[in-house]
Formats: structure tokens, C-alpha cells, sequence
């Protein structure tokens, strides 16, 4: 590979390469140094980096059978994140029907907690798997992955004939949303395959109980906590010192419904002042007058998040911010009284002229699944993708792990829990009137640890609406202002 | 020009070195010495280049790039990180708990280790004995060095529900109610200005065991006429431990002093799991350690954290030399 190693660093930018050369010379003076130094941290091969895409790019023959040209003989090297969802849907439900299709495909199965340790020296490497779930605490930035260049561009993908009906595009088989959830300027690069419900969950049983009716605007909530209250019940909790920012969901959605959705992109998009909206504004004084009026659960400052969920879970308070995943994280507290049942409800309206209906709800294409730019068989990870993506794939996903897909249509006539159910009864009403924001994807650091202390802050009641909007605004310019992030934009 | 001063000093570099070849001449080994030593000390110093110095210099070349971590290539961008690790207040939050870690985690850890040690050994008092610990020291001792036996994980598992509200299971919290002292309940780690305390305290549990064992060693090797000695002239036991058992230990507790010191410049793998990636609440009870895996574990951004990691070499260093500055002086009063 000699003819690799000249004229390969492109200028402006040093390579590993350059880099051991230019350590090499010290190393002379440090003993015995070019030995030790060929194994570093900025290591692996890079021999390979530019050939290695032509020759696994060049696809086979397409066919109806074969749109997106695989090799049906070629190998797949998957990783799966073992995490809330474990990974027997991957290998009980997805590789079948991968496999009844493309029997000669040798699918490497790989389950892994720690995603970032398990993979991010193959990414130095370049050498990835072809199909990763990144996901977890330990994702790899996906902001930052796709400003290296390290992710494959799903276009083609969604733009294949769908796994159940060539007719269909895999694009059309999704619902509103998702491939807009992965994209980076313009481009998809991440797969987001369950569907989430974000809202307000209540206990509906507590409710039921003492007669109480789900609220619609603010007033009624700040009056129905009162007679919670009195009732010898905490109205509220959220997660504690481990995540503030869940109250930062209700926050954005209200505002969303009091002034449009346009909020929500100017605060995407880091305009100044974005987070100072008079919506924004109001939305945040709402959410503080729940530490105003004492609604929030005794000691719910000080708690680990499965703690304050799992006291709600046992009846200790009514309403949790959370997605719809909740039902599945307290499985364990839930499981334990039968007669508990929980729903989620749209968040109330902060003023009878608001823009958007009550209705209106945040959800989101989640989970996200990548293809490495460098993967071996970038194709076959795609493939991959597009079985997980057909009706017999999303239904079995969503009766096996109870969570809904972005596959329209997959979820339907499956028996649902409670919880799921009304979350997909939420969905229905809402119809277009759906909301979401991007900037957590876009800028990690933004949302975590960002925002989430400044809104810590105003739950403990350590900061005034007015200082919260500042930190929030400061937090926005610090982004702004860091060239070394990639920026994004959108648009309604 | 490079003639002249070489030709100059020939002659001495001659005799010395026919001066070290009769010297080797005589030993029972003289060929094949260096060859022998070499063969012994390559690996290892091999081992130590490849494992050890060769990660430093990478990780400071490193930090004056933007690597990602993920990547093969990356831009060199001076002292960009350098400024931003100035600018950024989190990293002077981090530096200022290490700080406090570095001062108080020894000096409290070492004195309760001495206290109990001395008790355990010279502490009780019962009539003809002159020389012993308090009653059921032998129970103590092994009571002591449990937190040792622990693993840090359990360690601070077990203090987030020591120090958790009362309703998530509060340990300290439902104490203090129980025995009517519901004034002194706090959110213990919901309050940003308590964190680093916390941590100490924590810090100081776990480690305390290993002093009074190690400090127990050192006592017991005081020859008990001293003590005997000392008791006839009927000194007091603060004036005993004062006098007598803190002079002679003195040695193991400046080894003790600078193992703790390089604890608390660590205090890892304690804030992580006590208080998250992100140092608890508001980031208050973050260290420099927490820092650097946060920013490259988490916000792919290897370059800053290797400044960091830089940051905390030099202070580790500049530690390590001010200690040496007074141990030496103190052997020369001493001599």
C-alpha cells in the first residue's frame, strides 16, 4: 500500500499517518520509540479509506427483487443496543424475515450496552460495522457523526420499492416526520423506528377514584392540583436530579400550542431571543407555579429519576412528564397493582386563543439506526433496514417490546397496553397537529447539560422565569457561537 | 570549529573511559554485561514507552487538534482548546472541587486514620498494662477496613440512597426524622453547594480503613518501652500520641498523604456514579476526571478532553514536585 501513503493528507489537515512521522523523529529520543508508537489512540488502517467505498459501493445487479443491489452472498455485521428494548426483536422477529428473503446473507449478530466503547475505536478505524442502533448512554454523537462524514446517506433507502408492496416507496410506508427526524441539512442519515407519544401521564385510576376530570386549560390544572393536594396526594413529579429537562416537554409543547409551532423553530434554528417568546415566557411561569403552589412530590429535587417515577407508578402523585415508553420503564411498579392503569392526556392550554387545538401533541420518530459511511456492506445494512421496516417487522416489534413504530399501519388491530393504547388514541386525534423540536439531536450538549440545569433551576425555584430565559438564551449563544459545531436549520 | 573543542576534551573522556573499563575488567562478569543488563531492561522499558509515554504524547498532540474520536483525520488547531478551557466556567467549577478534594480529603482522612489507629494500639487504659488499645479493638479493627473491601461502585451506589429524600428511600433523611430531628432533613443531592461535601465525605469513608491498618502497622513496630518510659514521667495520652506515636509513624503518614493526594486529584469513578456524567446538580459537584470522560465519551470531542486531561498532568506534576521540595527538607533537618 505504498502508493497510499503519498500525497494523502489533504492540505490543512494532518492524518494519523503524518502524525506518527512527525512523532517517529521523537521517538528516537525517548528509546525505543517506533515500535511502541505504531500502536496509538489515532490508529487502525487507513489504507483503505477511499478504495474500500468504491468497491463495496459498486452494487450488484438491481432488480425488483433486489432494488437496492446487494450481494446476496456478502456478510452483515449488526449491533444492537441492549438496552430498554433488549435484542430478541432483532434476532426473533427481524432476522427471519431478513433471512427467509436472503438466505445466503450470514447475518453477525452483535448485542452490546456500551455502544460508544463497544464501536467508537471501529469508527477511528474505519473500520464499522454495517448496521449499528445507536442508542443508549452510550450513543455516539450523532451531530458529530454525520459533521465527520461517518454516516451513510439513506436517500436510496427510502427511496426503494417497500419491503410488502413494490409499488410503495419505503418513504410513503412512514409516518409524517420520521425521515425528517434524521435528516442533517437536507440529507437522511439516521433511521428512526419507534414512534413516541410525549405528554402529561397521569394515574387514571387515582382520577377515576376521587372524580376528578383530566384538565384542558392551565387554570383547571392549577385548580384540580389544589384539590389533589388536599387530598393528602402529590399532584406532580418529574425525574429529579438526573433529568429536569422532561418538564422542558410540556414547557415547549404549551408554548407551541399558545403561539404556533414557529416557536419551536426559531428555538431549532438558535435565533436570539427564541427562548425569551412571550410563550415561552408564559409557558415557563406555568410550569414554575407548580414549585409556587408546592405540587411537586416532597423531595422530588433530590431524586433519581426511576425513584420519582416509580412513587408515581405506586400511586404517590397523578401526573409525569415522560414519552411513551414509561409504561415499559415502570413495568416493575406498575405491575404490582393491578387496578393502577395510566393514560396519557395533550397538554392543557395556556389561554382560550391559543393557535392550536387542545388536541395538539408532541411525538417523534425515535430509536435511532445508522449505516457507518465505511461499513463493508453498506448495502446489505440497508436491506437490513428495509425488512425491519415492513408490516410483519414493525407489528412484531411493537407486540413484542410495546412501542409503537413509524410504520403506519403496524400497530393496528395489535392488542395494546393501556398506556400504549391511549398514547395511539392521542396520536389519532391529534391528526396533523403534531409538534416536535430538533435541538437535542442537533446539539447534545444544548439539551444536556444545558438547558437541563437551567430548567433544575426553575423546578427548585432557584431561578426566576426572567433568569431562566437568560441562561436558556446564554446556553443557545454558547452553541451559536462554537464553530467547531455543524449548524442546522429548518424550516416549518 | 567542532575540530576544537572535541580535540579538547579527548584526553579526559580517554582516561575516564579506560578508567571504567579497569574498573569493569575487574568484576566477574566483563563481557556481555550490557548486553545481560539490556536484555533485562528492554522489555520493560519498552513496555513502560509504549504504555505509558507514548499515550502522553499523543494525548497532548491531541489536545492541540479538533479529533473527534471518530475519525482518522483531524485539524490541528493551536491553542483553541486551551482558550476555551480558560473560558469555560464548568472546568473551573471541576478544578475548584479537585482543590478542595486535594485539601481536605488527606488532612481529614489522615487524622481520623491516626486517631483510630492510636486507639486501637495505645488508646485503652486498664491498671497494669501499660501498653493497648481500647476495649474490642480486635472487632474495630476488622469493622474499619470493610468500606476497603468494597468496590467503589457499591460504595457510591450505597451513599446515593444514603443521602436520597426520605420518600426514595433516604437512609440519613429517614434517620433523622426517626429520632425527631426532622430540622436537620435536606435534599442532599438536589442542593448544588452541598455536592463536593458530600463526596469528600464519602471519599473519606471509604478510604479511612486502609489508614488505620496501615497506620496500626507502623504503631505496633514502637518498641513499648517508650511508651513505658513515657508513662512514667506520667504523661497524659494526647501528650503520649503527641510526643511519641506521631514522631515515630511520621514517615508512613507522608506516604499516606501522598497516596490520598492522588486520590483526590481522581475522585472519578465516586462523582460519576454518586452524582452522573454531568457532576449532579447544576454541574456543582463536577471533577476534572468526570470532565475529561464527559467530553470524550460523551460530547465526541477528544481534542478538549485531552486538554483537560493536559491541565490535570501539570497540576499533578507541580504536586508532585512541591511534595518532594518539602520531604527533602525535612530529611536534611532531620540528618
Amino acid at each position: 500500500m505504498a502508493s497510499s501513503i503519498t500525497g494523502r493528507t489533504p492540505s490543512g489537515t494532518s492524518s494519523r499517518r503524518k502524525f506518527l512521522q512527525q512523532i517517529a523523529a521523537g521517538g528516537i529520543a525517548i528509546g525505543s520509540g517506533s515500535v511502541a508508537l505504531s500502536s496509538c489512540a489515532i490508529g487502525g488502517s487507513d489504507d483503505d479509506d477511499d478504495d474500500s467505498g468504491d468497491t463495496a459501493e459498486a452494487p450488484e445487479e438491481r432488480s425488483e427483487e433486489n432494488p437496492l443491489g446487494i450481494d446476496p452472498e456478502e456478510p452483515v455485521e449488526i449491533h444492537i443496543f441492549d438496552g430498554g428494548f433488549g435484542d430478541a426483536y432483532a434476532t426473533d422477529i427481524h432476522q427471519p424475515i431478513f433471512s427467509e428473503r436472503w438466505p445466503d446473507v450470514e447475518i453477525d449478530h452483535n448485542a452490546a450496552v456500551d455502544i460508544a466503547g463497544e464501536l467508537q475505536t471501529r469508527f477511528a478505524a474505519e473500520d464499522p460495522p454495517d448496521f449499528i442502533n445507536n442508542s443508549g448512554d452510550g450513543q455516539m454523537d450523532p451531530g458529530q457523526l454525520v459533521a465527520d462524514g461517518l454516516l451513510h446517506d439513506l436517500t436510496e433507502l427510502f427511496d426503494a420499492p417497500s419491503w410488502d408492496d413494490p409499488e410503495v416507496p419505503v418513504r410513503d410506508t412512514l409516518r409524517a416526520g420520521t425521515i425528517e427526524s434524521g435528516t442533517f441539512d437536507g440529507k437522511p442519515y439516521i433511521l428512526n423506528y419507534t414512534f413516541t407519544v410525549f405528554g402529561i401521564w397521569y394515574n387514571k385510576t387515582l382520577m377515576d377514584e376521587n372524580g376528578w376530570s383530566v384538565p384542558t386549560t392551565w387554570d383547571e390544572m392549577l385548580d384540580l392540583c389544589a384539590e389533589i393536594a388536599d387530598a393528602g396526594i402529590a399532584p406532580w413529579v418529574y425525574q429529579g436530579v438526573t433529568a429536569p429537562r422532561y418538564m422542558n416537554w410540556p414547557l415547549l409543547t404549551m408554548a407551541a400550542k399558545l403561539a404556533g409551532p414557529e416557536v419551536l423553530v426559531a428555538i431549532d434554528n438558535l435565533e436570539e431571543g427564541a427562548w425569551g417568546h412571550e410563550a415561552v415566557r408564559e409557558a415557563a411561569s406555568a410550569i414554575r407555579s407548580l414549585h409556587e403552589g408546592g405540587y411537586f412530590l416532597d423531595g422530588v429535587e433530590g431524586m433519581e429519576y426511576r425513584d420519582a417515577q416509580g412513587l408515581w407508578a405506586r400511586g404517590e402523585a397523578v401526573f409525569c412528564p415522560s414519552g411513551s415508553w414509561i409504561e415499559n420503564e415502570e413495568a416493575d411498579a406498575i405491575a404490582e397493582d393491578p387496578s393502577f392503569e395510566l393514560a396519557v392526556m395533550p397538554e392543557p392550554l395556556l389561554s382560550e386563543d391559543s393557535v392550536m387545538p387542545l388536541e395538539t401533541i408532541r411525538a417523534t420518530a425515535g430509536e435511532p439506526y445508522i449505516i457507518p459511511a465505511d461499513a463493508n456492506n453498506p448495502r446489505t445494512g440497508m436491506e437490513y433496514m428495509r425488512a425491519m421496516l415492513s408490516q410483519e417487522g414493525a407489528r412484531g416489534f411493537t407486540e413484542m417490546v410495546t412501542s409503537l413504530t413509524s410504520v403506519i399501519g403496524a400497530a393496528d388491530g395489535v392488542e395494546l397496553a393501556p398506556g400504549l393504547s391511549s398514547a395511539q388514541e392521542a396520536l389519532n386525534a391529534a391528526g396533523d397537529n403534531i409538534v416536535n423540536w430538533f435541538y437535542p439531536t442537533w446539539y447534545k450538549e444544548m439539551e444536556n447539560p444545558g438547558i437541563d440545569q437551567a430548567t433544575g433551576k426553575l423546578l427548585r425555584g432557584d431561578a426566576t422565569v426572567d433568569e431562566w430565559v437568560d441562561e436558556c438564551e446564554a446556553v443557545a449563544a454558547e452553541i451559536r457561537e462554537d464553530d467547531s459545531l455543524l449548524k442546522q436549520n429548518r424550516e416549518l | 570549529m567542532t575540530l576544537t573543542e572535541p580535540a579538547g576534551a579527548a584526553p579526559a573522556e580517554e582516561t575516564r573511559r579506560q578508567r571504567t573499563q579497569r574498573t569493569r575488567s575487574r568484576s566477574p562478569m566483563k563481557r556481555g554485561m550490557y548486553p545481560f543488563i539490556l536484555t533485562f531492561l528492554l522489555p520493560p522499558v519498552g513496555i513502560y514507552a509504549l504504555y505509558m509515554l507514548s499515550p502522553y504524547i499523543q494525548a497532548i498532540y491531541i489536545s492541540f487538534t479538533d479529533w473527534s474520536g471518530l475519525t482518522t483525520d483531524f485539524n490541528v488547531i493551536g491553542f483553541d482548546n486551551y482558550v476555551e478551557l480558560w473560558n469555560d466556567d464548568q472546568i473551573w467549577t471541576a478544578l475548584r472541587n479537585n482543590l478542595i478534594l486535594l485539601v481536605f480529603a488527606p488532612v481529614l482522612t489522615l487524622l481520623l486514620g491516626l486517631f483510630f489507629a492510636s486507639m486501637l494500639n495505645v488508646g485503652g487504659k486498664r491498671r497494669g498494662v501499660a501498653v493497648q488499645g481500647v476495649r474490642g479493638s480486635s472487632i474495630y479493627r476488622i469493622v474499619y477496613f470493610f468500606p476497603q473491601v468494597l468496590s467503589v461502585v457499591i460504595v457510591g451506589i450505597v451513599f446515593k440512597y444514603v443521602f436520597a429524600p426520605e420518600s426514595a428511600g433516604g437512609i440519613l433523611n429517614s434517620l433523622f426524622s426517626f429520632i425527631g430531628l426532622d430540622g436537620l432533613t435536606q435534599l442532599w443531592l438536589g442542593e448544588p453547594s452541598y455536592l463536593i461535601w458530600i463526596v469528600l465525605l464519602v471519599m473519606t469513608w471509604s478510604f479511612v480503613g486502609f489508614y488505620v491498618v496501615l497506620f496500626s502497622a507502623a504503631m505496633q513496630s514502637i518498641p513499648k518501652e517508650i511508651y513505658e518510659a513515657a508513662l512514667l514521667d506520667g504523661s497524659t495520652r494526647f501528650t503520649t500520641f503527641r510526643r511519641v506515636t506521631l514522631p515515630l509513624v511520621w514517615d508512613t503518614v507522608q506516604v499516606g498523604w501522598v497516596y490520598m493526594a492522588i486520590q483526590a486529584m481522581d475522585g472519578f469513578a465516586f462523582v460519576h456514579i454518586m452524582l452522573g456524567v454531568h457532576g449532579g446538580v447544576d454541574g456543582a459537584g463536577d471533577v476534572l476526571g468526570v470532565a475529561i470522560y464527559r467530553e470524550a465519551f460523551s460530547n465526541n470531542d477528544f481534542g478538549y478532553a485531552s486538554s483537560i486531561g493536559v491541565l490535570m498532568l501539570v497540576l499533578t506534576m507541580t504536586i508532585a514536585v512541591l511534595f518532594m521540595r518539602i520531604m527533602r527538607r525535612e530529611r536534611v533537618e532531620l540528618a
